[in-house]
């Protein structure tokens, strides 16, 4: 890639625009999936008996097995979340800026 | 023609060293299991089969590391997943719930969460850079030859580390579960290993991780069904009787997470070690684009997170039906220590319960099951550290890039071997030692070394070849350090009173030292090479970004 392609590039507004809204919602992922997990791992280590709390008076089933199980589908659906909008969104403005290189 | 006859006669060897040691299996203390070793065969026979299909398509280079890019997401995130779901979390995390209960879940769970953070941080710029390793990402814009040498390293060290660990574990598991010896069991999985590899290269290996993710889901999932089944789907009923058995404590956090310090070690550990992983990064090759590496991550989480929810039925299911259950009681270990230790220790606890659930016919499924697993997980292994010797090392800091793609894909297939035999020597070296803590060297490596680079190399425009080669290196350098004053190595293995440093996971502490080094070196580095090193971020960012100028599917 040359210098002149390059500047070229980075001064196309889509570009700017892809970058800039992908690496918000890219750390605003990854900073919702690090505070779930470390509050669900510190917990353990400040608190044990906060997730062993039974879910009722007459169960042995403790609070700690559904938030374990949210945190492992949370992860899920977290991808699932990135997956759709940058297959879709993201996807549309590169090709819009590969577009943007062929014409000349 | 000379190809094909060779991979003739190694199946033909395969099968006799098979067939001798199922005869001295006898002398073994376990019972020959029929129905796994005519299930196993068939897995075997298939894989090969595929194998020798592969072969046919492995032409270049290109085929042999990324299987010509042409593998859809579904598709590697179903490898991915196979990679990853190796015996040791399959028989381990279950075992873990059988033992403790929640503590399973916990572990698990960590071995989870490094996935969505690949996905937001990595899968892409990876697949945009990179064409066969990682390193070809690290050294985009960096001097190839010490960054090259240094990736290298990080993943052979990590490659080996867990080979020793996946090659010990088979071939206790294969004498538990088929009566072969042990040394049988381990040349028997590295000679096939080295089949699938040197012949198929990524495309059989993808296969074959495909197939036993297939069949590891479908028995994990026909297990878990059938436990749940004898509690009417509830949950609170399964909870009921198992707190009946082992108490009320299996319900709640043990100790697995002590001390806020080693939670979050443990924690730095599993998430960056997992984002620096060779054999996992090198997977995201094999998919066309970046849109296709997406969908790879997101298929492998689910799978991944799925298999874990089952583990953790599965650890429960283990312990209504198989702890006190006469049937799988050590009797001979029971005189000794007393309580109720079922035969081959707790891992052996999924393998009990699939006994409990399905009968012996299931039994051998399952046994046939976990061989496979072994397989799979051996060969992405061996496959990635075949790369970076072959790649890094011959390809590049070797030859310097002026090499042809046939004689690269040779010296990938002479690696190949050479890797197997070691893995081999090491584990049967390895057999009688303590390796607890060579999994956690691994991922502390593959955290400490491998990961900072990549993920600086992508995003920090200031990073040099200096920084990147000194705190690297500290960074791997503390790694090793750490693990060998800790716990396991100090005082377990080497029998000192107390360890130096007294935690058991290192990651917290090399992984700062790893990023602080790099800053500090790459920062005060005002050489002329790393002002030209700096400008090229712009260009390398916008390719990371957009996937302009990215390798495309296939060459031909």
């Amino acid at each position: 890639m040359n210098k002149e392609l390059v500047d070229k590039i980075k001064n196309n507004p889509d570009y700017q625009e892809l970058v800039s809204k992908r690496s918000g919602f890219a750390i605003k992922l990854s900073i919702s999936m690090l505070v779930v997990y470390f509050t669900f791992i510190l917990t353990i280590a400040f608190s044990p008996a906060t997730l062993g709390v039974p879910l009722s008076a007459d169960s042995v089933t403790t609070v700690g097995i559904p938030v374990g199980i949210a945190v492992i589908i949370f992860a899920f659906i977290l991808t699932g979340i990135y997956t759709k909008r940058a297959n879709g969104e993201f996807d549309d403005l590169s090709n819009k800026i590969k577009e943007s290189i062929k014409e000349n | 023609m000379m190809l094909n006859r060779i991979f003739l006669f190694l199946i033909l060897g395969t099968v006799a060293v098979f067939a001798a040691g199922a005869i001295e299996g006898e002398v073994q203390k376990q019972a020959l299991n029929m129905s796994a070793i005519v299930m196993f065969l068939l897995f075997v026979g298939g894989t090969l089969g595929i194998t020798y299909w592969a072969a046919k398509r492995t032409k270049s280079a290109k085929d042999f590391y990324t299987a010509g890019g042409g593998i859809t997401g579904f598709q590697n995130g179903m490898a991915i997943a196979g990679d990853y779901m190796s015996a040791a979390s399959f028989l381990g995390i279950s075992g873990l719930v059988y033992l403790k209960g929640y503590d399973g879940l916990i572990y698990s769970i960590g071995f989870l969460v490094g996935w969505p953070i690949i996905l937001f941080i990595i899968a892409e710029p990876l697949r945009n850079l990179g064409k066969y390793t990682f390193a070809d990402v690290a050294s985009y814009r960096l001097k190839q030859t010490p960054i090259r040498s240094l990736a290298a390293s990080g993943s052979i060290a990590t490659v080996i580390l867990y080979l020793i660990a996946q090659m010990v574990g088979s071939g206790k598991l294969i004498q538990l579960l088929f009566g072969l010896q042990y040394e049988v069991a381990v040349v028997l999985v590295g000679v096939l290993m080295i089949l699938y590899v040197t012949f198929g290269g990524m495309l059989a290996t993808t296969w074959v991780q495909i197939i036993k993710a297939f069949l590891l889901l479908a028995g994990a999932t026909f297990m878990a069904v059938a436990v749940m089944a004898h509690y009417d789907f509830s949950f609170g009923s399964l909870f009921a009787h198992a707190t009946e058995m082992k108490g009320i404590e299996i319900m709640s956090p043990g100790g697995l997470v002590s001390d806020p310090i080693s939670a979050i070690s443990l924690a730095v550990a599993l998430m960056f070690g997992t984002a620096g992983l060779p054999h996992i990064l090198m997977r995201f090759f094999t998919v066309s684009d970046a849109k296709e590496a997406r969908k790879s991550v997101f298929y492998a989480t689910g799978f991944i997170g799925y298999f874990y929810i089952l583990t953790f039925i599965i650890g429960f299911g283990a312990i209504v039906m198989v702890f006190q259950n006469p049937q799988y009681l050590d009797m001979a270990k029971q005189a000794i220590d007393g309580g109720s230790p079922i035969l081959g220790g707790n891992n052996m606890a999924a393998i009990h319960l699939s006994h409990a659930v399905g009968g012996d016919f299931f039994l051998g499924f399952i046994s046939a099951v976990a061989f496979a697993t072994i397989l799979a997980v051996v060969s992405g292994l061996t496959l990635a550290g075949a790369s970076a010797i072959s790649h890094d090392l011959y390809a590049s800091v070797i030859k310097k890039g002026n090499v042809d793609s046939m004689k690269e894909m040779k010296v990938s297939k002479i690696a190949t071997v050479i890797l197997g035999i070691v893995a081999i020597i090491m584990g049967i070296m390895f057999e009688k030692q303590n390796i607890a803590f060579v999994v956690g060297l691994a991922f502390a490596i593959a955290a400490s070394a491998n990961f900072p680079i990549l993920f600086l190399s992508m995003y920090w425009k200031k990073l040099t070849t200096r920084g990147a080669v000194i705190g690297g290196s500290l960074g791997l350098a503390t790694a090793v350090l750490l693990v060998i004053l800790g716990p396991i190595v100090w005082v377990q293995i080497l029998g000192n009173a107390e360890a130096i440093f007294p935690y058991k996971y290192p990651a917290l502490f090399s992984v700062t030292v790893s990023f602080i080094g790099i800053w500090f070196f790459s920062v005060t580095d005002s050489s002329h090479d790393a002002e030209a090193e700096r400008e090229a971020f712009e260009a390398q960012y916008i390719r990371s970004q957009t996937g302009i100028g990215a390798e495309g599917a296939s060459e031909h």
